[in-house]
């Protein structure tokens, strides 16, 4: 833990895997500048890693003012007690008010380490973050400028914000894909710290006999257009109109966890908490239901359109555009009415 | 030679199960209205734990933290084959985060033999993931996150398939280990009907003082407990209550004190409902939609 800093920088750990930077800290980065403008301090973001010096300038053009670069053989590739020992020594010499992960597999691994090493506060998960006050019940002290840290609870039915006032950094795991990835500004400028990492000596536990990645197949959310299938669509043939239907509108395809489970469609198709976060311009929902946990991974769409035989399915209520009927049906007239140009005046 | 195992399990409120009835109007959640279950990922981590008994023989030991109730998910473990099982309850314990939470799973944990840990990947109610990395910090104890594999044990180290997200990690460390364990990890065995004949006789001694003063109508008398749960533990058939006093807990890292995360606000999830645009589903009707999404470019 350290003492409440208010000139303390916000802080994103920027993680990458071999010499890859993930999408979550570019994600990150805005939410992060906007932070940072309010509190009136730097933002910036920690890189650690074998060699890792070039993604720097990736990271500064996203936002940061400044990259602090801890270069080591022995950070590469990741482990817990490596990556957990140089995030507690730069917090400790640096005293961040702010550290903020992506809440991939990597980020939820390390960020409740370094949290319980360092004796301080983790909220998991993030949707939102925002600056305000905070009174504490019973208490009339104000708290001023923490971190709000929003995230929804109870498989989606609340939302909670939390905050951490006295056991600092304040710190947070933030979902993949809830925040907007804003274009690089190749005119910034920013300032490039290397920090020596102190591992020598380090007990290093694991030993990664074997490890394989694969890209994934899709990528959801680069597609401006989803359409998106449910178990409604009722057989993995059937599946083929959602296809159709996205190849005539250069859109990418989804799919809710039933539809994945049901063989219809593959995992990296799958939208939701246990899926990919989305927020396309435009999202057609088919045959889904619109269960809490696919919610939770497309409502931030700019449209939404459902099409559904139930109109008191709960994807109605987060839907712009509804058709209640059967999508074996719809799915065809749009195919028609989009190959026609419909109106015919675009 | 066999490993001594623990597994941290939690009750949590079926969140798949929840209807209005479940918030208060104050927007804070109604647990009572709530079906009470097993956290569905911590029993893949009795099964993982179990599964290694199995194999190479040693002891499971499965502990919930919780309110007295918690000692439903202490059955239903001794039904499905753990050794023993402990109730961690205490007042002064409520309102923990996963920090304080994790410091007294650790201390509880530090007075029981232990190889490995397992614990479930998360829980459903707050979905953090955090309580097995930070138990296993405070253990000072190598953490192997996301297993979704049965692990391999030989001799004193462990090799486990870690599922990464975009793929996969075979590692292999020494014991003692936390190990979080995936629901695609193993299928969990189901209660065996003769320990359930047993087990469900299994009472925490809170649960026999309660039993007592609903049949005499009065406070139950403490000898009278005592007496019983002697009878119970001969049998094999007390669930053991530790409190923070019997961990010997640092109070100042326990419950609201311990936890540096303090909730600011809760809200109750309204969906807003009804408020979009219908089409018929008629040629038409799709034919209009379509028009629209045209002329306002979010098509083309
Ligand atoms: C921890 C956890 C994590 C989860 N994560 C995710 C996740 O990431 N993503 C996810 O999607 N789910 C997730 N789920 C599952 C989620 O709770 C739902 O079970 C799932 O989203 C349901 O999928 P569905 O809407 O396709 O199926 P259903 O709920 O079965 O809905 C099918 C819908 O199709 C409609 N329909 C049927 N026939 C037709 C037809 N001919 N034409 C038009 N409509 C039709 C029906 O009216 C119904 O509304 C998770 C659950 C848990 C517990």
């Amino acid at each position: 833990m350290i003492e409440v800093n208010r000139d303390g920088e916000v802080w994103i750990f920027a993680e990458q895997e071999a010499g890859r930077l993930s999408d979550v800290p570019l994600e990150l980065m805005s939410k992060g500048r906007s932070l940072a403008d309010k509190l009136g301090v730097s933002l910036a973001a920690v890189l650690a890693g074998g060699r890792v010096r070039d993604l720097s300038e990736k990271l500064v053009r996203h936002g940061a003012d400044k990259v602090y670069v801890v270069e080591h053989e022995r950070l590469e590739p990741y482990q817990t007690n490596s990556y957990t020992r140089v995030l507690c020594d730069l917090i400790a010499e640096r005293k961040p008010q702010i550290v903020l992960y992506g809440a991939t597999p990597l980020g939820r691994d390390l960020a409740p380490r370094v949290a319980s090493a360092m004796k301080a506060g983790l909220t998991a998960d993030c949707t939102d973050l925002q600056i305000g006050d905070h009174t504490p019940p019973g208490s009339d002290q104000v708290h001023k400028n923490l971190m709000l840290q929003i995230r929804p609870a109870f498989g989606g039915n609340i939302i909670a914000t939390i905050v951490n006032y006295d056991r600092w950094p304040q710190m947070a795991t933030v979902r993949e894909g809830v925040m907007p990835l804003t274009e690089p500004d190749p005119s910034r400028r920013g300032e490039i710290i290397e920090c020596r990492a102190d591992l020598n000596g380090l007990a290093l536990p694991l030993e990664i006999l074997q490890s394989q990645r694969r890209q994934k197949k899709v990528n959801l959310k680069a597609a401006r257009i989803i359409v998106a299938g449910g178990a409604g669509v009722g057989s993995r043939e059937n599946f083929r109109l959602i296809w159709e239907l996205a190849n005539c509108l250069g859109a990418a395809v989804g799919g809710s966890r039933a539809a994945v489970d049901l063989g219809y469609v593959d995992h990296d198709h799958q939208v939701g908490q246990t899926g990919t976060t989305v927020r396309p311009a435009l999202y057609i929902a088919c045959g889904v239901s619109g269960a809490v946990q696919h919610r939770a991974g497309m409502s931030e769409s700019a449209k939404i359109l459902a099409i559904n035989t139930d109109p008191t399915a709960a994807i109605f209520s987060v839907a712009h555009y509804g058709v209640v009927g059967d999508l074996k049906e719809v799915i065809p007239r749009m195919i028609k009415a989009v190959r026609s140009g419909a109106g015919a005046k675009a | 030679m066999g490993y001594d195992c623990i597994v941290c399990a939690k009750q949590v409120p079926d969140t798949k199960r929840i209807t209005g009835e479940a918030m208060k109007e104050d927007g804070t959640v109604n647990r009572a209205a709530l079906p009470a279950i097993f956290n569905p990922e911590d029993r893949n981590a009795l099964e993982a734990a179990l599964g290694v008994r199995d194999a190479h023989g040693g002891t499971v030991t499965l502990i919930s933290m919780g309110p007295p109730s918690a000692a439903e998910v202490l059955r239903e473990g001794l039904f499905r084959g753990v050794d023993r099982a402990i109730l961690l309850t205490d007042r002064r314990a409520a309102v923990s985060d996963t920090h304080a939470t994790s410091y007294i799973l650790s201390c509880a944990i530090r007075r029981l033999p232990h190889d490995i840990v397992f614990c479930g990947r998360q829980a459903i109610d707050g979905d953090t993931a955090q309580v097995g990395p930070q138990l296993a910090e405070k253990l000072g104890i190598t953490q192997i996150t996301y297993l979704e594999e049965p692990a391999v044990l030989e001799g004193r180290t462990i090799r486990a398939r870690r599922n990464v997200g975009s793929g996969f990690e075979l590692v292999q460390a020494d014991l003692p280990v936390l190990v979080t364990v995936m629901e695609s990890a193993n299928t969990p065995r189901p209660p065996a009907a003769r320990r359930m004949m047993k087990y469900k006789k299994a009472r925490t001694a809170g649960e026999v003082a309660r039993e007592l003063g609903q049949e005499t109508g009065e406070a139950a008398a403490a000898a009278e407990v005592e007496r019983r749960c002697q009878v119970l533990a001969e049998k094999g058939l007390l669930i053991e209550t530790w409190d923070l006093g019997t961990i010997e807990a640092d109070l100042a890292w326990c419950g609201r004190l311990g936890s540096p995360t303090k909730v600011h606000r809760v809200q109750w999830v309204k969906l807003a409902g009804g408020e979009y645009r219908e089409f018929p589903a008629t040629d038409e009707g799709v034919r209009e939609l379509v028009t629209e999404l045209i002329e306002e470019h979010t098509f083309g």
